[in-house]
């Protein structure tokens, strides 16, 4: 079965792409796959760490599994924190 | 009203989200604008770049802003964010609530913006005079 998974900021530049098809077994989990991600993009490893997971929109746990035509994305950290003491962006 | 929720490359129109959401019924109207600083933690920026994953951010913010309207019975709500390359001074982001007083006005914005910058998928990326990266808050 197919599932698209979709790069977004630093995933996008580390994979050289905005999105791929992935074909696996059906209920594979996203704990798996990233898995698989770092071993095709090992600089992926650090930012895949911080990162949260999208299953269709929606945040899942990393046990989530994924089924055919599923949008997978991983979610690195936002910016902007907007506290004074970090002297970040507004 | 139903909320305006505007994702787009082009300048944020400030004027016409307040008009938007103005009405006989309303005693105050809060306006936040995020602007692009010249400054991050010791650096000096030149730009910044703006990414979203569009279709979850517009869910997102619409689960925010049922979320603001329901705790503080706001009715009148725009939030607008820009992508794409913005200059120093320019408005990424405004949060614009209308209401009848003021108090519930003030919180529900700033609801909105504080929970937009925690969950929705959209990243910043800092290009500054001693190089460029993606800003983790």
């Amino acid at each position: 079965m197919k599932i698209r998974i979709r790069y977004f900021a630093s995933l996008r530049e580390v994979t050289g792409q905005s999105d791929e098809l992935l074909d696996m077994a059906d209920g594979t989990s996203i704990a798996e796959i990233k898995k698989d991600l770092v071993t095709r993009y090992p600089r992926l490893q650090d930012i895949l760490e911080r990162c949260l997971c999208a299953l269709n929109r929606a945040y899942v746990p990393p046990e989530a599994a994924v089924h055919e035509n599923d949008e997978l994305v991983f979610i690195p950290p936002m910016g902007g924190g907007s506290e004074p003491q970090d002297n970040g962006a507004s | 009203m139903e909320p305006i929720i505007q994702l787009t490359h082009a300048p944020l129109e400030r004027d016409a989200l307040v008009a938007a959401v103005s009405h006989p019924s309303v005693g105050g109207i809060v306006v936040f604008e995020g602007v692009v600083r010249d400054h991050a933690r010791g650096k000096q920026v030149r730009h910044l770049e703006y990414e979203a994953y569009e279709e979850m951010a517009r869910q997102r913010i619409q689960e925010i802003i049922a979320e603001a309207e329901q705790r503080w019975g706001v009715e009148r709500v725009a939030v607008a964010h820009r992508f794409g390359r913005l200059e120093i001074g320019e408005a990424s982001v405004i949060i614009v609530v209308a209401s009848p007083h003021r108090a519930e006005a003030f919180d529900a914005c700033r609801y909105i913006i504080d929970t937009l910058k925690a969950s929705v998928p959209i990243w910043k990326k800092e290009v500054a005079t001693t190089g460029e990266e993606w800003v983790e808050g």
